[in-house]
């Protein structure tokens, strides 16, 4: 438990990709069996036992040195998690501190009423890291910064094997993953993925401009629209069916309105939408939907999710990745003609002779959910990964708007030194005053020369601190791209951007000329 | 020890300018210059230039000189820890306070009351100064800096060990510990070196003349070199300290993707060291923890406790508990950073 208690905390405050790669790969390596599997498991959310109430942490704390000191010490700490791990002390008769396997085992056994007394052993045990991740564990929210694919990644990485090759088996384990680690440390025969449902790691497009495209044969390629969902891969075999989103990560339990509507077996790659009639919603109105463990019914009702699917891999119990495109798409469309496929549609080919005739195609499409243009050719067979050549991804034209830089606030790793995320505004009146209300952050569009510009314009325009962050005078202009915007309660300004980045800065233009939120306003769907 | 009828408030109270002992006629760690003052040690919120007259440690007054200039028109009268001298009605003695090289708790006695100010205090043991000497008295004025059951700083030798291994786990890059330079800087410094860390340490520019003043009262720091002397050095794996501001600083761009350690009592505390920026917080503090600060008031025996700078509340809370007459004392000009 020490040693995954280190790594969580290294982790935690790690921000950098491959640093966080490498602490759980030095974990990996040393750690024992059955541990590192369970560190696995709870590092991609596959570990499953019944989580302690808050009522039960705070109750210990106050036990332990009084109610007003536990208020003042939480007040202070502001997470009761830590807080009780902070005051709690090692207490030298409790005997050797657990293994996370004796942990997680005892926890998936144990009884409701068995668990304060087992907790309280294994406080006195551990120090406060430790206590720390144990409680961390408890309450369900390790929060670290790591996805299920980076925690994979790791794994794969310590047996010198590409993560596909993991995900590929993975729905078929389940923790420790004794036969996964057989594999990938010992030398032992790959694991089959002999369970029903399993993810199938999908084949990804390169981004292209207008430019590019003339070096390219029409002839030889099919467009489609690129809508602005979620890529997502719908699984169903030997009565398991899943949704999976595309770093394989299950979210099935998040859409149960789809995978009730799964009445087939074969494996398919579409876009997850939300869908009113015929119109799609807004990127927004799915993302109501996601990161959920349950969906609430009113969700279900006012935003029904459904699969614009255009790819199909597995059908009938064969495998269809090696055949080529328009051979997959014919397979496709005859399956789809067999019956009505309430939830399912198939997004349509778009018929070009030439570039020219899609680019205005491409242009009209501005609204309706799409994003650009995705172009694949007929012959290309489904292969996992990003290959070079076969899929394109023809991403609509920004918009812009002209915003005034707020706040920046220093980066991470490379970037500590830098003042490197920023967030900016656009104008508004507020009773007879104009003044600027946030639209959204950024930390990247620019090039490592405007890095240094931009870092250095903040530390010399700097007029307040708050922490990490920098207040600075209102006059610097930038032109921000994003790909789309919507309505949002959660933001001051009553709306978001999708994907900001800084574009351009704008030295020459005077702040006061910047763009208003009614102009940006205009820009709505 | 004690005279019921004496209040001690009479004699030692908190003004404007600082904590001041009437029958003495002296500040002791006052905020702004005056007359005269007894500093308990160097560093920037106790020790202030400007004085007519400055009564502290040697050390202290080594460590003010070379922070002020040199003090010219100060006069210095050093005490050494133990002794005792008188000043107006006032007998004041230094004994080991524990927190940094030089640093000191003054007993003042007056009409066969004694009372302690403590100033900033660890009980752990640093090998950069003789340990905290608990004084019995009738008053004890004490930090509260970590004065929350929230702080219970772990061992040093499991903070470095964390530091050396990251260095193990990032051979390639820089590791940048922030560091007070004052006391911080140099028991690092030693901690490394207990743990048997023997390579070249790098300094930053505004920490030479406070090591080269260690090594001088023959704190042996092993082999450093200021960061500017290098000219080819990659700095791969490197240890590097400099001041917590330098790791934010543009100064920092010259080493190799670097690990930003820090070094702090506060670091404890996930988001106060995501707040300062810290990738690899280490807990390594020169101010007592809360059992520190809870065991010396049993070891002093005091049955009036002042407690000040810091968390103030929860200490008196749990003094009372126990049955001491305790109360906050509000001094002017106390940093609550750094530590």
């Amino acid at each position: 438990m020490q040693a995954f208690a280190q790594l969580l905390d290294s982790l935690s405050f790690e921000a950098a990709r491959n640093a966080k790669l490498r602490l759980i790969e030095t974990y990996l390596r040393a750690a024992p069996d059955p541990d590192r599997g369970w560190a696995l498991a709870a590092l991609t959310g596959g570990l499953d036992f019944p989580t302690a109430k808050p009522a039960l942490l705070r109750g210990f704390g106050q036990d332990k040195i009084g109610p007003e000191l536990f208020a003042l010490s939480y007040d202070y700490v502001g997470d009761l998690a830590e807080t009780l791990a902070l005051i709690w002390e090692i207490n030298p008769a409790a005997g050797p501190p657990p293994s996370l396997g004796e942990v997680i085992e005892t926890l998936q056994r144990a009884t409701k009423t068995q668990t304060p007394a087992i907790l309280k052993r294994w406080l006195d045990a551990l120090d406060s890291t430790g206590r720390w991740a144990l409680l961390k564990l408890l309450t369900g929210a390790l929060r670290v910064g790591v996805s299920a694919r980076l925690a994979k990644q790791a794994a794969a990485n310590v047996g010198s094997q590409p993560v596909d090759a993991v995900e590929e088996i993975w729905h078929g384990l389940s923790p420790p993953y004794r036969p996964l680690f057989d594999w990938l440390l010992h030398g032992a025969p790959r694991p089959q993925s002999n369970a029903g449902g399993a993810f199938l790691p999908p084949m990804l497009a390169n981004p292209i401009d207008r430019a590019e495209l003339d070096t390219l044969d029409p002839a030889h390629f099919r467009a489609e629209w690129k809508w602005d969902g979620i890529r997502v891969q719908v699984a169903a075999s030997g009565g398991v069916r899943r949704l999976y989103s595309r770093a394989g990560e299950d979210v099935s339990a998040a859409f149960p309105d789809i995978v009730e509507a799964i009445d087939f077996e074969g494996v398919f790659d579409g876009e997850l939408l939300v869908r009113r009639e015929e119109a799609v919603a807004s990127f927004n109105d799915l993302q109501q939907r996601l990161n959920r463990k349950s969906v609430t019914t009113r969700m279900l009702k006012e935003h029904p999710a459904h699969v614009r699917l255009y790819d199909v891999l597995w059908l009938e119990g064969r495998d269809l990745r090696a055949l080529g495109f328009d051979e997959r798409r014919a397979r496709l469309e005859a399956w789809m003609a067999e019956k009505p496929r309430p939830r399912f549609d198939l997004s349509p080919l778009v018929p070009f002779r030439d570039w020219a005739y899609l680019t205005e195609m491409r242009e009209e499409a501005r609204s309706d959910g799409v994003e650009g243009m995705m172009l694949k050719r007929g012959d290309s067979p489904y292969l996992a990964g990003r290959p070079k050549g076969p899929w394109f991804k023809w991403k609509r034209d920004p918009m812009l708007a002209d915003c005034v830089l707020m706040y920046a606030q220093r980066g991470h790793g490379k970037r500590s030194s830098f003042y490197s995320d920023f967030t900016f505004g656009c104008w508004r009146e507020v009773e007879g005053k104009r003044e600027l209300a946030p639209v959204g952050k950024a930390y990247f569009g620019f090039t490592d020369e405007e890095l240094r510009w931009l870092d250095k314009w903040v530390r010399d325009h700097t007029t307040d601190r708050f922490g990490p962050v920098r207040e600075v005078t209102q006059e610097l202009v930038l032109e921000v791209a994003f790909d789309g915007i919507a309505r949002s309660s959660r933001h001051k300004s009553g709306l978001a951007l999708r994907f900001p980045r800084i574009h351009r800065i704008r030295r020459d233009k005077p702040a006061a000329e910047a763009d208003t939120i009614d102009n940006l306003l205009q820009l709505l769907p | 020890m004690a005279t019921d009828t004496l209040n001690p408030r009479s004699w030692l109270y908190p003004t404007p300018r600082g904590l001041y002992c009437e029958p003495g006629d002296f500040y002791v760690d006052p905020a702004v210059a005056v007359a005269r003052a007894v500093i308990t040690h160097g560093h920037g919120d106790h020790a202030r230039p400007g004085h007519r007259a400055a009564l502290a440690t040697p050390e202290t007054l080594a460590i003010m000189r070379a922070r002020f200039e040199d003090m010219p028109n100060t006069t210095q009268q050093p005490l050494a820890y133990g002794e005792t001298v008188r000043l107006g009605e006032v007998e004041v003695r230094l004994a080991p306070a524990g927190h940094i090289l030089g640093s000191a708790q003054a007993v003042l006695a007056f009409k066969g009351q004694r009372i302690v100010v403590s100033g900033d205090f660890k009980r752990r043991p640093d090998p950069t100064c003789p340990p905290f000497e608990p004084v019995p008295c009738d008053v004890f004025i004490t930090e509260a800096t970590f004065a929350l059951p929230v702080f219970h700083h772990p061992s040093d030798a499991g903070e470095i060990g964390k530091l050396l291994r990251s260095i193990a786990t990032f051979p390639e890059r820089t590791h940048l510990v922030g560091v007070y330079a004052l006391g911080k800087c140099q028991r690092v410094i030693k901690l490394l070196r207990a743990a048997g860390y023997d390579r070249r340490i790098w300094l930053h520019g505004s920490l030479l003349s406070l090591c080269k003043l260690y090594q001088d009262y023959g704190v042996d720091l092993g082999d450093v070199a200021p960061v500017s002397d290098a000219i080819l050095e990659t700095f791969k794996g490197a240890i590097v300290l400099c001041p917590p501001s330098a790791m934010a600083d543009r100064w920092s761009r010259r080493f190799a993707d670097p690990v930003a350690a820090l070094c702090s009592g506060w670091m404890g505390v996930r988001a106060r060291a995501r707040q300062r920026g810290a990738e690899l917080p280490l807990v390594i503090s020169d101010h007592a923890d809360w059992p520190e600060l809870t065991q010396t008031l049993k070891d002093v025996g005091a049955p009036k406790v002042w407690v000040t700078h810091g968390r103030e509340e929860a200490l008196v809370h749990y003094a009372r508990s126990i049955g001491i007459d305790a109360e906050a004392l509000h001094l002017a000009g106390r940093e609550d950073e750094g530590a």
